[in-house]
């Protein structure tokens, strides 16, 4: 390692911290560490994992079979829209941004965030969030009109317990949280990268992150001007979105997905940094086409905000926005299509490594273009018109948000765990893992693309007993239990992993972006040294002195 | 090394958010506008050349920020503080007329219950009204700190910051006196 300075500007945090052995519970509440907040984060997001898991399993007990009684009508609303609810906004939100608190810094040379106490604010604020969401069970009644909440079901007339008053102000709590973290997250990768590091070779994961933040910027203020409009409604009795009073339920829907599909780009985009630091990595090449990659993502943000009718054709908006949206969507298929040849492109000659880590890479890459195939058949209207509000649009999202960023997300844990804690965790275990999870993904949710286009609605608590139904319900409900076993399978490995796995050492996947020449752990300062940066795989650069930079 | 400084940029990107934040109330202003039935009740209840005289002193208030600033870059201590303390009285003169508004309106029953009016208004009015009273809040500890004590560089940012939060809050006022006060004649 050369003499380069670091990155300077920040006050260490907790410098007069004793060890890491003798820490104390009140040094985690008190941190404005970027890693602590970020294993907070991971280990927040894990619990509601379970929450929200739980609730499907729920689902897809009283799904079982045709007529059952399991769950009353009125629990089954409440579980699927806390189900929802959850898992886009305590689990799938909050987990990448706790991968982005815990990776940035370190991908880029800092010592900690910019604003380490915002951080930390935008951290509790979510937590709190989350914990009033779960509070609403307290009053009698959770929210119970879906995740996305449309008016005027979600008014008082309709919802007349508190359920959705804990929802809207959860959510505001949670969006404020996300919005710190954006600004954070894009603060410091401006100014805190190390010298040569420049944005044309910024690791990519750290490229989407800083993409993704501007989208969350541009998006979750939607949710929060729509979620203040339906408070008042309730609390005031005003009539944004209620007809009575001349107010509009559509505009409501408008609000929410120029808020929601972009919602889906940021629980997917920082999955693909994830594809892009993994794949290479494992294929021991250097990403083919850097800056396809890094530019489809900023199409991708630009498009993602300019198609979120598509949610509403079954609406009746008119033909001119059905062609407008149907197109827009159409297109946002390309620069997707470009990341996923790059991918391949990238493992195409290589040496790859068929690590856990890699497996789930494969996965995603698998399985998220089966999602994404299905999503662009929403864009054809009349197709959409046949499949909306049924199992088809279940089975799509849950390929593109389980199939596709939880593999990735699976990817990075195996990843980046032994960077976090020191220790890697079993690749035996870790291929259980991956076995179960796969097939149980794909066999809770390939059958029910069958059972949409066969009919079946979602969010219906039970059905006829229609030829096939009961089957292939009882099919997806099996392989809901066996994906909810391979989560226990990871929450297992993880705890063997912690106490006996092998040791990891700096650098154990022979990785070639800057977190890997931290310590494993990093200490609280992240670096002693930073190695220079003059080209985009510094640790590889500094192994081959003297050889063509890449 | 820090290519900007940390509290501008972090100020900037939050004011980013703010402004979709307000785009997506004012919208729902000017739908609502365009589509209600019955008589427009800001006509009726409004007047405009009152709300134009507070608003001129919310405007003033980024004019004499403006000079606190300049004073704080000469190391002018007493004139910081000064013009600091006026642009906090005129930003309370605003707030005050605001009050004496809404009371007026809530005494001729005009409430976000009884129509679109009232639920728009207060909605868009209210928010942008809540954000000059956070402005005053951080305007009220840059005073307190300025009679404690000499402000740092860092500390000098964060006024810089301050003010460029109470700059897009007049912005904001800006483009809702010309949807809603204005516009009544339309």
């Amino acid at each position: 390692m050369s003499d380069v300075p670091l990155t300077p500007g920040l006050i260490p945090a907790e410098a007069a911290h004793g060890s890491r052995e003798a820490s104390h519970w009140l040094e985690w509440i008190a941190t404005v560490d970027h890693k602590r907040i970020g294993i907070m984060y991971l280990v927040t997001t894990l619990i509601f994992l379970i929450v929200g898991g739980v609730e499907a399993l729920l689902m897809r007990i009283q799904l079982a079979w045709p007529g059952n009684t399991f769950l009353t009508p009125e629990e089954y609303n409440q579980i699927f829209t806390m189900h929802g609810t959850t898992m886009v906004f305590l689990v799938v939100v909050p987990l990448l941004l706790g991968l982005a608190n815990y990776l940035t810094p370190l991908m880029i040379g800092a010592r900690d965030m910019a604003l380490p106490r915002l951080n930390a604010f935008s951290f509790w604020v979510f937590l709190f969030g989350g914990i009033l969401l779960y509070l609403s069970f307290m009053s009698g009644h959770a929210p119970a009109s879906g995740w996305f909440a449309y008016a005027p079901l979600s008014e008082k007339g309709y919802s007349t317990r508190y359920g959705e008053d804990y929802w809207a102000l959860a959510l505001l709590g949670i969006g404020v949280g996300t919005i710190g973290t954006a600004i954070n997250l894009i603060v410091t990768i401006v100014n805190l990268r190390t010298p040569g590091l420049t944005i044309r070779r910024l690791p990519l994961f750290v490229w989407m992150v800083f993409v993704n933040s501007f989208l969350i910027l541009a998006a979750i203020p939607a949710l929060n001007a729509a979620l203040v409009m339906l408070l008042i409604d309730r609390q005031l009795n005003a009539h944004f979105f209620t007809h009575v009073g001349g107010g509009s339920p559509i505009l409501w829907q408008h609000y929410f997905w120029a808020f929601g599909h972009p919602e889906v780009y940021i629980m997917v985009l920082p999955a693909f940094g994830i594809i892009s630091e993994v794949v290479p990595v494992f294929s021991r090449k250097p990403i083919f086409g850097y800056a396809f990659v890094a530019a489809s993502t900023v199409a991708i943000a630009v498009l993602s905000l300019g198609v979120w009718a598509h949610h509403m054709f079954a609406v009746g908006l008119g033909k001119a926005w059905d062609y407008a949206f149907g197109g827009a969507s159409l297109l946002i298929a390309v620069p997707t299509g470009v990341k996923i040849f790059n991918w391949i492109a990238t493992m195409w000659g290589g040496a790859i490594r068929f690590t856990t880590s890699m497996l789930f890479a494969l996965a995603f890459l698998f399985t998220f273009t089966i999602g994404g195939l299905s999503g662009v058949s929403f864009a054809a209207w009349p197709l959409d018109w046949q499949t909306t509000d049924t199992y088809y649009v279940v089975a799509h999202m849950h390929y593109v948000l389980f199939g596709g960023t939880f593999f990735a997300v699976m990817a990075a844990t195996y990843y980046w765990f032994p960077k976090m804690s020191g220790r890697m965790l079993s690749e035996r275990i870790g291929r259980v893992h991956f076995v179960l999870m796969f097939i149980g993904f794909h066999m809770t949710f390939f059958i029910q693309h069958i059972l949409g286009l066969d009919g079946m609605p979602r969010r219906v608590w039970t059905y006829p007993n229609y030829p096939g139904w009961g089957v292939m319900n009882m099919i997806s409900t099996i392989g809901a239990f066996v994906l909810g076993f391979s989560v226990l399978v990871l929450l297992w490995n993880i705890f063997v992993s912690l106490r006996s796995g092998q040791m990891a050492g700096a650098n154990p996947w022979e990785a070639w972006t800057l977190e890997w020449a931290a310590p494993s752990p990093p200490p609280e300062h992240n670096f002693d040294l930073v190695p220079p940066v003059h080209g985009r795989r510094p640790l590889w650069d500094l192994a081959h002195p003297g050889e063509a930079q890449s | 090394m820090t290519r900007f400084s940390t509290g501008k940029l972090a100020a900037a990107a939050f004011i980013a958010s703010e402004a979709v934040f307000f785009a997506f109330l004012i919208a729902a202003y000017i739908y609502y506008r365009v589509n209600m039935q019955g008589p427009y009740y800001g006509r009726t209840y409004l007047d405009p050349p009152r709300t134009l005289i507070f608003t001129i002193c919310l405007l003033a208030s980024s004019g004499t920020l403006w000079l606190a600033e300049r004073n704080l870059a000469a190391s002018h201590a007493s004139g910081f503080r000064l013009w600091l303390g006026i642009t906090i009285a005129l930003g309370a003169v605003f707030i005050g007329g605001q009050g004496w508004e809404y009371y007026g309106l809530i005494t001729n029953n005009v409430t976000p219950e009884r129509n679109l009016f009232g639920a728009t208004f207060f909605t868009l009015t209210g928010f942008h009204g809540f954000h000059v009273v956070c402005g005053l809040i951080c305007l009220g500890i840059l005073l307190l700190l300025a009679f404690r004590k000499r402000f740092t560089e860092t500390e000098i940012t964060g006024v810089g910051a301050v003010s460029m939060y109470w700059h897009f809050v007049d912005l904001v006022w800006i483009v809702i006196f010309s949807i809603v006060y204005l516009a009544v004649w339309i």
